[in-house]
């Protein structure tokens, strides 16, 4: 009896980890020339359609400059932008009693009343405020303020129409104290003490006890400072806008008026008298007789307009300041080709039967699927990311070339915009393929995806939907995903109207783009499933 | 011809698909019509809405299943190889193509009466009770209203129109992925930059030719005066992107190789 031993190839086992599977999808992926030259398209479509709205937008802020301002001003010569100390738009002009403060001190003062003026009922742009009510964002208070030149850094107490006391320094920081409205039966403290870069912000209900709100830091700030006592009341954001995108429900310049008693300083004061006037100078105010400091037996009287905060692209359809996200508009298609190309990388295996030498090479199905996803993942990263980075560097380029302003982000906001974008593609991607799997029909997964992320994002963002619908569209469908697109954030202290329509998603840049990722990860458990039970 | 129609007719019936997929065309018609109504409303600040228009919003996604059945009737035959034995059997390739439209045209207006006749129904229910009342100017939605009636048989023949436009583009490009991507682009692509482009004239150009915005002129019924087209006009440009798609289309089939 001899023992037979059993054929053994000599070749050696050839290694089966995931990187072989991995080198095998991005080889079926590259050798087909269709998806290669997919992926080069949806590149080329996104950054041209930037390209085309940029060229389009140049000569309108021409026209509007020729036609809406007798000046004179040249085509792109228009108001430059101020920016804060963080690198954002903002708003700095508003009635300010200043003296210069040299050195440490200290401010304190008692407000009395804080009332408004709002727009006439008939809404005339730049009409003047008439009508006693309620700006919930108007100001009074203190500030201390590094120098008069527009954008330069703060920090300030003061009493609100609707929001209480608050402490808010650099535009964009924001701290509530003592809740409630201002009257002369509950009249607000406020204090703000200078030591060194250091500032900090008390209230007070009585003038005896007082809290901190907040300790800011201010960087550079220089040994004479300007502080004193401000006003300052927005303009009133419209409450909605109709079919035809024209504004609707009130919007227009409003004037406050604060009445402060009890004026204490510490600290050195070189100057005797107050100065006072707005920061910017602003003659359409002044004209219109809104803008003035009294001083009558201890009572002190500031009225104003205009404000200290951040600023939002102008919301007006038509009039609006171009933001970054404009030149990202052609990310739809991109996606479309992305989506196509996706499908086509699973249902062309379903159609030429080379899924079952790809089963039979790897048994593993659900490693297949993550080999699959990764690869045109990534390739969708790629041409995701390359298409936003076009749009918005060739986009801004052409926009300035031409004299046009593109409203200024942070370059921070601007990376996650162009990088959120490769993602937003990439996952819209894999979402594809998981639904190319589970449809195993090109049609019906370019048409599930394209409805479920476009066609929610266009009834929301582009067609005026009841204002509710397009929230919860755009909260729950995987259209959420565009919030990473979001150029100007939302300023819980700037009342404008945020709606998709002007720009404003309801979530935050990366929830949204969590909710797709959720959509696309129940997607590939469908799939996984799925592949693993039905033959192939 | 009638031998043609035959044949194509056998072919388009007997698919599995076609049947559920016009009616899903109908149903997701209605159902984002009515939703779109549920959600608006019309209250003590003024109506922001046209009741015609946005009764028929559903048309908006209904289309898009309407481009599936249109892109599936021709690029079905391509993946099968089922073309080349159609086109032996039936040489003259603008026949087929001819004979396609037709059927595809058909059924799709069939499937649109019924969608948007349901539409205008959840309207007339729906709307007002969310507002859209006698009491603020809103007689009940009714097709005996000469400016509905308009917005309703043009929504029909829009979506006929959308179906043509599919079947030419699916005819040109053959494969029915790059077809149905290619089709969803294109309706959508002018209304979406239009929307950011700032300056005016460009913005205008734009709505007029996009074969979607263009097109649905025809379901306005206020402010006609502000549009950039008339709607009769509108669903024309619709109308040219219909034929020009199906001139393409037959070029491609006429010329080259199956």
């Amino acid at each position: 009896m001899t023992a037979i031993t059993p054929y053994r190839s000599t070749t050696q086992d050839a290694r089966d980890g995931f990187g072989q599977l991995l080198h095998a999808e991005w080889t079926k992926f590259r050798t087909v020339r269709g998806w290669v030259v997919g992926m080069i398209v949806a590149v080329l479509i996104t950054a041209g359609i930037g390209i085309f709205v940029a060229a389009g937008g140049a000569s309108q802020s021409c026209q509007s400059v020729g036609e809406g301002s007798a000046s004179g001003a040249g085509c792109g010569s228009g108001p430059a932008l101020t920016l804060g100390p963080g690198g954002e738009p903002v708003t700095d002009n508003f009635y300010f009693v200043r003296q210069p403060l040299a050195g440490n001190g200290s401010i304190t003062v008692r407000v009395t009343s804080l009332t408004s003026l709002l727009p006439p009922a008939g809404q005339v742009f730049g009409a003047t405020p008439d009508r006693p009510g309620l700006v919930p964002w108007s100001k009074a208070g203190i500030i201390i303020k590094s120098s008069l030149s527009p954008g330069s850094a703060y920090a300030a107490m003061m009493a609100t129409g609707g929001n209480g006391v608050r402490m808010q320094w650099n535009y964009t920081g924001d701290a509530p104290g003592l809740p409630g409205a201002v009257s002369a039966a509950s009249p607000r403290w406020l204090r703000l003490t200078r030591d060194g870069d250091t500032i900090t912000g008390y209230d007070s209900a009585n003038g005896t006890s007082w809290s901190v709100i907040g300790v800011v830091r201010l960087a550079g700030l220089p040994s004479t400072v300007q502080a004193g006592l401000f006003t300052a009341s927005p303009i009133l954001a419209p409450k909605a806008v109709n079919v035809a995108g024209v504004s609707q429900g009130g919007g227009g310049s409003t004037a406050s008026s604060a009445v402060f008693d009890h004026l204490s300083r510490t600290g050195a004061w070189p100057a005797r008298t107050w100065a006072d006037g707005y920061t910017e100078g602003d003659q359409a105010a002044e004209a219109q007789g809104i803008g003035e400091y009294r001083q009558a037996a201890g009572r002190i009287t500031v009225t104003g307009q205009g404000d200290i905060a951040p600023a939002l692209p102008q919301g007006e359809p038509g009039l609006s300041e171009v933001t970054v996200a404009a030149y990202l508009i052609g990310t739809f298609v991109g996606l479309i080709a992305v989506a196509v190309v996706a499908t086509m990388f699973m249902t062309a295996e379903y159609r030429r039967g080379l899924i079952r030498t790809t089963l039979a090479a790897s048994p593993r199905r659900g490693r297949v699927l993550a080999a699959k996803a990764l690869v045109v993942g990534a390739a969708a990263f790629a041409a995701g990311t390359l298409g936003a980075l076009g749009a918005v560097l060739l986009g801004t380029g052409l926009a300035h070339s031409r004299g046009a302003q593109v409203f200024p982000e942070p370059w921070p906001t601007e990376l996650r915009m162009i990088v959120g974008t490769g993602a937003l593609v990439a996952v819209v991607a894999v979402l594809t393929l998981a639904v190319a799997v589970i449809v195993r029909r090109s049609v019906a997964a370019v048409t599930i995806v394209f409805t479920a992320i476009v066609v929610p994002y266009f009834l929301s963002a582009i067609l005026i939907l009841p204002a509710g619908l397009a929230d919860l569209l755009l909260r729950i469908t995987p259209a959420a995903a565009f919030a990473v697109q979001q150029a100007t954030p939302q300023y819980p202290q700037v009342q404008a109207y945020y709606a998709p329509v002007s720009g404003f998603y309801p979530l935050a840049p990366w929830a949204g783009l969590a909710v797709l990722c959720g959509w696309t990860l129940a997607a590939l458990g469908g799939a996984v499933y799925l592949l693993r039970r039905r033959d192939a | 011809m009638s031998q043609t129609l035959h044949a194509e007719w056998t072919k388009l019936r007997t698919l599995p698909g076609t049947g559920w997929l016009l009616l899903a065309a109908a149903a997701l018609t209605i159902a984002v019509s009515a939703a779109v109504d549920a959600a608006s409303t019309c209250g003590p600040a003024g109506c922001v809405a046209d009741p015609a228009k946005l009764s028929l919003t559903g048309v908006q996604v209904g289309q898009a299943v309407v481009a599936i059945i249109a892109v599936l009737a021709i690029s079905g035959e391509y993946s099968t190889g089922m073309i080349r034995v159609t086109l032996t059997a039936m040489p003259r390739r603008w026949s087929v193509l001819g004979a396609k439209a037709t059927l595809v045209g058909g059924l799709v207006l069939a499937a649109g009466t019924l969608a948007v006749l349901g539409s205008v129904l959840a309207g007339r229910l729906i709307l007002p009770g969310r507002g859209f009342s006698l009491a603020h100017g809103y007689p009940p939605l009714s097709l005996g209203d000469g400016p509905v009636l308009r917005a309703a048989c043009g929504s029909v023949l829009y979506l006929a129109l959308i179906a043509l436009l599919a079947l030419g583009l699916g005819t040109a490009v053959r494969d029915s992925a790059v077809a149905i991507g290619l089709v969803l682009g294109l309706l959508y692509l002018f209304p979406i930059v239009a929307s950011v482009v700032g300056n005016q004239h460009w913005q205008r150009h734009l709505e007029q030719i996009g074969p979607m915005n263009a097109g649905l002129y025809v379901q306005a019924t206020e402010a006609l005066n502000t549009l950039p087209l008339t709607p009769w006009q509108g669903l024309g440009v619709t109308a040219a992107w219909a034929c020009g798609a199906l001139l393409i289309g037959g070029l491609v089939l006429r010329l080259k190789d199956a």
